[in-house]
């Protein structure tokens, strides 16, 4: 039994059988196929359940909009829910398993939804489950999240590639049916960069579904020609498999491409599917039209289908979805569905047209003024009840029937910028109105039905489009082509007293929007949103118009008054895969990587992300078990003989300009114009509001050049606050600036013997004795007999402390050199760790404390900011409330008893209070064990910290259930005179 | 009418031709005593809790379409009161205790669900501000946990631990957190506001302010001048421009926020997860989608439909944090325009003019404050003086420096 | 978005970085009388209308230089953009 269902002809490649599964049995198709037309080639009509009711369904369209013939494709890690049997091509050996049912597709224990239809009305969950409150998170709500969802994920993470790519184009055409591919051949043939995108991996549109004919031959020669003579142009750029899912500003398309999506899996290299990013000067929407059903009891079935995907099975797939057919329809076209079907040698037992002046088809039993009521068949349709115009109800027995309500422009890009379409009464549908900027409809999506119509719609906006690029381009001469005008009486519901599906996803009914009518949810938004209208995968493409229309109908409103719901994008569903490219895994963000990087890795460092940059955060020896041995270690080798940490991640900017003084001068809020040459200084900057922004030190290396660091976080954004403030605010100062942190690899050489280390490396030329090259000097010095580098005497470890700068691509050179020099003297790589703990013991501020949300005077640096200019943030740094008498200082904390540790985030209260947040004193910002003191240590900011020196406080994390006593003391552990780092 | 499973029972078997209306649709009268500009969540809230609260009559609410049009109806519908800092944390909390009683409160099963929320944190900085925050919130006396990472493990095990970029280090979670189905709650308030006799006007903007004297006698408005006793304004997004009708220049901007959701899936996420490495959070609805989002677009937008790049930058945050969401498909984007404002935090305060009082700048954290807003509001309406959990949401703190700047980054909006 | 760049041409909005209203350009002096109140209606307070906005971007992946690009905030339609430091000069910053 293989293809029973099979025609002659169509656009398959019979001379190839693939075979497939579907729910764990075997079935044959032929290339050009999709799943679904193989399915009913096959016999099979049952291909899903419905998301609400479990109702049996199978496929109503051929194509995108489908809502119900949606399955699992593939297995394992590349399992994919909720595709479309519709659009998936077949290829050898897919598998596809049916969802949303339990045990089988046939018998569906959940299909019980269906028998208490009557109680599970739209929002009926709003009015109910609401007692005993406890139940709906234990009870109520898991069961309904185990009964709803559509498909499954794998759970596994994706195993396939995904790319992206940006192309740029004059003109992007959207669609190759026949309007797009005449306005291509316009384009094309002026020498235009032309882009064609289709969503079908066949060319054509419509074109490919129909018997019609071009100047006398059948449809195809044509399209052929024209692909033809397109794939021949350099300038023409043809997507199959892309569909243009969105519209974005300023002529910005998002396309995804599936690239071998029609493939089992992708071949080696290649990619699963492309985002692309389409930069287009103009844009031709030519997307077509898609039909919509009518409602009527039970209208639902397995069988049942829009009238024109009835055809295309025929036409393009030589796919009878059954022997025996009917036809229901408001309109002309749904007769060229019986005459094409009737051509195929499918029997077609009725068409029921509402219209009285219905045309004839020779051959075909005619209905006139007639209505389909019902249907029977519970897992594929079997019959149909007519009522005729004389009022007469008639079983036809049927295994399909074709529905054409009539057809509905593919006008979505156009709402994608939230233009409002119109409604057309002759049409009986919308019609687009504007639209994104640049973009132009033409052919179906405009309204435009005939196929004459497309082909010159086409053409036409193409040259129109053009001539506004300033391309002249002329007509081709296009084909001859029917140009059947659209009859059409709308009809959108047969009332009935049973269910008429209007959402077929869903589960929407007349009945629900009746319901929502009633109880006043008559905005169609709010519709939508109580009966959950257009919200599933197919958002509603074939669903939307018959239920607006049918609230029309309710409201006694015109359709036009009652509006249309937004279109958003994805004009389809786009794999999340797909829209984030290759930034995932280990690839989700750069690398950035410090000169000594692969010196580190070879020392066996440990690494740690500090933004996009790796640091080394210890370096782990021989025999140590614990990060703490290593710090600790690399803690004493600094403050007893010397320790050398990379530390080029900190910004680095270059300030040059006779005003550079003066322009740095308004940038800290401490003074910077009277720096001497050779001098450095630490620098305080402040945001505009008066809080801390960013610290730094800034060196004068000549009366018109400074160098100035930043902390690593902020450097992209203090160097950014610079440029506003020069170009911006300043600018007639002569001042430029650029970002050398790349530049230049820097090392921080620290501790009692980091001179005696430098002497060995700076060549003999320059003196560093205290007294030529004191504390706080800086200046220009060659290394390793000539090499050019920067020299800072600064000091963050509270160490006798150098920071040495050589060109980036020395670092590693220079890393290697160092250690070389020092081994003697004992010198100590250490990591971020150590860094962070010489600080907390020296008590200088880092990222903890400057957090964006303190000031100057919180840091206990407020007679920094110098009252006597007009630096950033000084003005607003004095408001009352961040002046308060309350305020928060830094401290330092000490437990009283030596083994408590103390937790960054643990807050302070003052004993004998209660622990509340009423009594809450302040927090921890940081902590470390001080190798230097013996025991715990920490930073923290305490209410009027500083009058408080001396007395205990209790350190609170609840989080923990701990609860210490510690001593409020100055925040520094480590020579508070500094006479280490000025020895 | 009484909303319960009996109730279904009874319409089922009689053909659901007993349902009212849930809201009437009344035409306005000349004046009220007082009048709600925006029929989004917190306008509602306002009115009903006017009425139902503080036992105020003559009250509506007006809407310039329909309500719940505005950012109530497209949002992400998280609901959690995990802040840190003083001026906050007591308000969300006031609103999180509301939420716990709503729908009994509301007669209206508006889906809350307290399935948790996870923030993760990727580095030690971000481990010590959890911590800071969650004992903050243990001190407001509010659910929380910090987990390590294996505790975050055994809760979401189908994160990325293995190939991170930015590997998990831990997480706060508040397990008191959770979702809410956003439009449920405004109907569910405009139920209640109607049923204690607030009038709700949809299809009515107002187009101008009536002051006379320093003092709000009424609004202009599409359909007609309306009389006002005391007016609140409660339009977030468009507060601004609302605001400019009285004169009045806003410490804030008006951005676009985009949301998202995918196609239905069977159930695969609990509760909330915010991702700390990328800006990325999820959780999946009852209906199976994942609903996600991340930062605003960054410029001023009043456009309600965002771009491009952050589109594709909160599905590589997605991607990065759940790689096996990548055959999952995104059915739908969106956007709504957030006040944002230049700490961060909302305002609820009188204004200088007598009688007009102002509810805004809740940048894209407003849904969750959709009770707490409405009770202080109306508490400010009703007894102009400010509840006692809203006492920092003032106008003046910015002139004064009395700031609530969660994340510490200033006046700049767009970074909040 | 695409921003057209007084030099460059052309740029996807994605180079730059947002600030916020063009009155940014504006800094009170911060040694006048009134510097308290000129400051907070400087850092804080803003028009943010519909429709057209003046707005500073940088161009942080390209020039480095800060523009002033007119937009409409609506639509998102850019009616206009300008080098800011010319518009600071011309708005008489100077040094």
């Amino acid at each position: 039994m293989s293809q029973t269902m099979r025609l002659a002809g169509g656009r398959i490649d019979r001379a190839t059988t693939l075979s497939f599964a579907f729910d764990g049995r075997l079935y044959r198709g032929h290339p050009g196929d999709t799943l679904a037309s193989a399915l009913l080639a096959n016999g099979v009509r049952l291909m899903g359940r419905s998301f609400k009711y479990h109702r049996p369904r199978g496929p109503l369209s051929a194509g995108s909009e489908e809502p119900n013939a949606l399955v699992e494709l593939r297995s394992g890690a590349r399992r994919e829910p909720n595709t479309r049997a519709t659009v998936a091509e077949l290829f050898e050996g897919l598998v596809a398993t049916s969802q949303n049912r339990w045990p089988s597709l046939a018998v569906d224990a959940l299909s019980v939804n269906d028998r208490l239809s009557s109680f599970l009305t739209a929002g009926f969950y709003y009015k109910t489950f609401m007692w005993p409150k406890a139940f709906w998170e234990k009870l109520y709500e898991p069961a309904i999240r185990r009964a709803a969802g559509l498909g499954r994920l794998s759970g596994e993470a994706d195993p396939d590639v995904y790319d992206k790519g940006f192309l740029h184009c004059d003109l992007l055409v959207i669609g190759a049916g026949p309007a797009g591919l005449a306005a291509a051949l316009t384009a094309g043939r002026a020498g235009a960069r032309v882009i064609l995108a289709d969503e079908d991996f066949l060319p054509g549109g419509r074109l490919n579904a129909e018997t019609i004919t071009l100047d006398d031959a059948p449809a195809r020669a044509w399209v052929e020609a024209t692909l033809a003579e397109l794939a021949s142009l350099g300038n023409v750029r043809l997507m199959t498999r892309t569909t243009i899912y969105g519209a974005f500003d300023h002529g910005i398309f998002g396309a995804l491409e599936r690239v071998t999506d029609h493939l089992a899996q992708p071949r080696p290299g290649t990619p699963r599917q492309i985002l692309w990013r389409i930069y287009a000067k103009r844009s031709l929407l030519c997307a077509g039209a898609t039909e919509r059903p009518i409602a009527f009891e039970n209208n639902d079935r397995p069988g049942i289908m829009l009238a024109g995907a009835l055809r295309a099975y025929a036409n393009r797939w030589a796919v009878a979805a059954a022997r025996d057919v009917a036809v229901f329809t408001n309109n002309d076209d749904g007769h060229r569905t019986a005459r094409d079907l009737a051509a195929a040698g499918i029997r077609v037992a009725a068409v029921i047209d509402s219209r009285e002046d219905a045309p004839d088809t020779p051959g075909v039993p005619l209905f006139r003024s007639a209505v389909v009521t019902g249907s029977r068949g519970r897992l594929g349709l079997k019959a149909i009840t007519v009522r005729t115009a004389g009022g007469r109800t008639e079983e036809i027995a049927c295994g399909a029937l074709g529905v054409s309500g009539g057809w509905n422009p593919n006008l979505q890009l156009t709402c994608h910028q939230r233009g409002r379409p119109r409604w057309d009464d002759a049409l009986a549908t919308f019609v687009p109105v504007g639209g994104p900027s640049g973009l132009a409809v033409a052919g179906a999506a405009a309204g435009i039905f005939s196929t004459h119509g497309a082909l010159r719609g086409g053409a036409a906006g193409a040259r129109a489009a053009l001539a506004d690029l300033g391309i002249a381009a002329s007509l081709p001469a296009l084909p001859r082509a029917e140009d059947a005008p659209v009859r059409i009486a709308p009809l959108w519901q047969v009332k009935g007293k049973g269910r008429a599906w209007l959402d077929q996803q869903n589960d929407v009914t007349v009945k629900d929007v009746t319901l929502a009518h009633q109880e006043n949810f008559r905005a169609i938004e709010h519709l939508k949103r109580y009966t959950t209208l257009g919200m599933a995968t197919d958002q509603g493409k074939t669903a939307n118009i018959p239920a607006i229309a049918v609230m029309a109908e309710l409201t006694g409103k015109p359709i036009a008054e009652v509006g249309t719901t937004i279109y958003r994008p994805p004009y389809t569903p786009v794999s999340l895969g797909a829209l984030a490219g290759r930034s995932r895994g280990a690839e989700f963000r750069p690398r950035r990587l410090t000169p000594s990087h692969h010196w580190a890795e070879g020392q066996g460092a440990v690494f740690v992300e500090v933004g996009n940059w790796m640091r080394a955060q210890w370096f782990p020896r021989p025999g140590e078990t614990h990060w703490r041995q290593s710090v600790d270690r690399e803690v004493l080798a600094t403050r007893q003989a010397v320790g050398i940490c990379d530390v080029t991640t900190l910004g680095k900017i270059d300030v040059q300009g006779t005003n550079a003084a003066a322009f740095l001068d308004r940038l800290y809020c401490n003074g910077m114009a009277k720096l001497a040459v050779g001098r450095v200084r630490y620098g305080l900057m402040l945001r505009e509001d008066g809080m801390v922004k960013d610290d730094g030190t800034v060196a004068r290396l000549a009366e018109d050049h400074f160098v100035v660091t930043t902390t690593t976080a902020n450097a992209i954004a203090v160097f950014r606050h610079m440029e506003f403030c020069r170009q911006c605010l300043w600018p007639g100062l002569d001042v430029q600036l650029i970002s050398t942190t790349d530049a230049w690899a820097q090392f921080s050489v620290a501790g009692p013997k980091s001179r005696a280390l430098l002497e060995r490396i700076v060549d003999p030329a320059f003196d560093l004795s205290n007294e030529a090259f004191p504390y706080m000097a800086c200046g220009g010095v060659t290394v390793c007999g000539g090499l050019r580098a920067r020299l800072f005497r600064i000091s963050f470890s509270g160490e006798l402390a150098y920071e040495i700068a050589v060109p980036a691509r020395y670092g590693d050179g220079l890393i290697r050199a160092l250690m070389a020099a020092g081994e003697d003297l004992g010198v100590t790589p250490y990591g971020t760790e150590t860094l962070g703990v010489l600080r907390i013991e020296k008590g200088h501020p880092a990222g903890n404390e400057l957090n964006g949300q303190t000031t100057a005077a919180n840091l206990g640096l407020g007679k920094m900011v110098s009252s006597a200019k007009d630096a950033i943030g000084t003005v607003l740094s004095r408001r009352e409330g961040l002046n308060g008498p309350d305020d928060i200082r830094l401290v330092g904390l000490k437990p009283l008893s030596p083994a408590d540790v103390i937790v960054n985030g643990a807050h302070l209260m003052t004993e004998g209070s209660p622990v509340d947040a009423a009594h809450d004193q302040g927090w921890v910002t940081s902590s470390c064990h001080s190798p230097h003191v013996g025991h715990a240590i920490g930073l923290g900011f305490l209410k009027r910290g500083d009058r408080r020196t001396g007395e205990i406080v209790r350190v609170v994390n609840p989080l923990a259930g701990t609860d210490i006593r510690a001593q409020v003391v100055a925040p520094c552990f480590v020579d508070p005179e500094g006479v280490r780092l000025r020895g | 009418m009484r909303y319960s499973g009996f109730r279904i029972i009874r319409e089922a078997l009689t053909g659901h031709r007993g349902w009212g209306p849930a809201w009437r649709d009344p035409v306005p009268q000349a004046a009220y005593d007082y009048v709600i500009v925006g029929g989004g969540g917190h306008g509602l809230a306002t009115a009903y809790y006017l009425a139902k609260t503080y036992g105020k009559a003559r009250i509506a609410v007006l809407e310039k379409g329909w309500i719940g049009s505005g950012n109530a109806g497209r949002n992400t519908t998280i609901i959690r009161s995990n802040y840190l800092l003083d001026g906050n944390e007591p308000f969300y909390e006031l609103s999180m205790q509301l939420w716990e009683g709503l729908e009994q409160e509301l007669n209206y099963n508006a889906m809350i669900s307290q399935r948790g929320i996870l923030n993760l944190c990727h580095s030690d900085g971000q481990r010590d501000a959890y911590r800071r925050r969650g004992n903050a919130m243990r001190l407001n006396g509010v659910d929380a946990e910090l987990l390590d990472r294996d505790g975050v493990r055994a809760m979401a095990p189908f994160l990325d631990f293995d190939n991170a970029r930015f590997p998990i280090k831990g997480g706060l979670v508040q397990r008191r957190a959770g979702t809410a189905r956003h439009d449920a709650v405004v109907w569910g308030y405009a139920r209640g506001a109607d049923r204690l006799g607030v009038d709700i006007i949809q299809n009515c903007e107002v187009t101008g302010m009536r002051i006379e004297g320093g003092r709000i006698l009424g609004l202009e408005t599409t359909r007609g001048f309306i009389g006002a006793g005391k007016v609140g304004v409660a339009v977030a997004g468009n507060s601004s421009r609302v605001m400019a009708m009285a004169g009045m220049r806003l410490p804030m901007e008006s951005h676009v926020l985009q949301a998202f959701v995918s196609e239905g899936l069977k159930p695969l996420i609990p509760g909330v997860i915010t991702f700390g490495a990328g800006h990325f959070y999820v959780s999946q609805s009852d209906k199976g989608g994942l609903v996600f989002g991340g930062d605003i677009d960054g410029y001023n937008s009043y456009a309600q439909r965002g771009n491009l790049p952050v589109v594709e930058d909160v599905c590589e945050g997605g991607m990065a944090l759940m790689p096996m969401i990548g055959r999952a498909r995104l059915l739908r984007i969106w956007g709504g325009i957030m006040d944002m404002s230049m700490d961060g935090s909302p305002i609820i305060d009188r204004t200088d003019v007598d009688g007009l009082y102002f509810n805004g700048g809740w940048c894209y954290g407003g849904f969750k404050a959709t009770p707490g807003s409405g009770l202080c509001f109306a508490h400010l309406l009703a007894t102009d003086s400010p509840q006692a959990t809203a006492a920092a949401m003032r106008l003046d703190r910015f002139r004064r420096g009395l700031l609530i700047d969660e994340k510490g980054v200033g006046n700049q909006p767009n970074l909040h | 978005m695409l921003i057209p760049h007084p030099l460059l041409g052309p740029r996807d909005a994605q180079e730059f970085t947002y600030l916020g209203d063009a009155a940014l350009i504006d800094r009170p002096d911060g040694l006048a009388a009134d510097a308290a109140e000129r400051f907070f209606d400087y850092g804080y307070l803003r028009d943010n209308p519909p429709g057209e906005h003046r707005e500073l971007w940088f161009h942080e992946q390209g020039d480095r230089s800060w523009l002033v690009v007119t937009r409409n905030i609506t639509t998102h339609e850019i009616v206009r953009v300008e080098l800011a430091r010319d518009v600071a000069l011309a708005r008489g910053r100077g040094r």
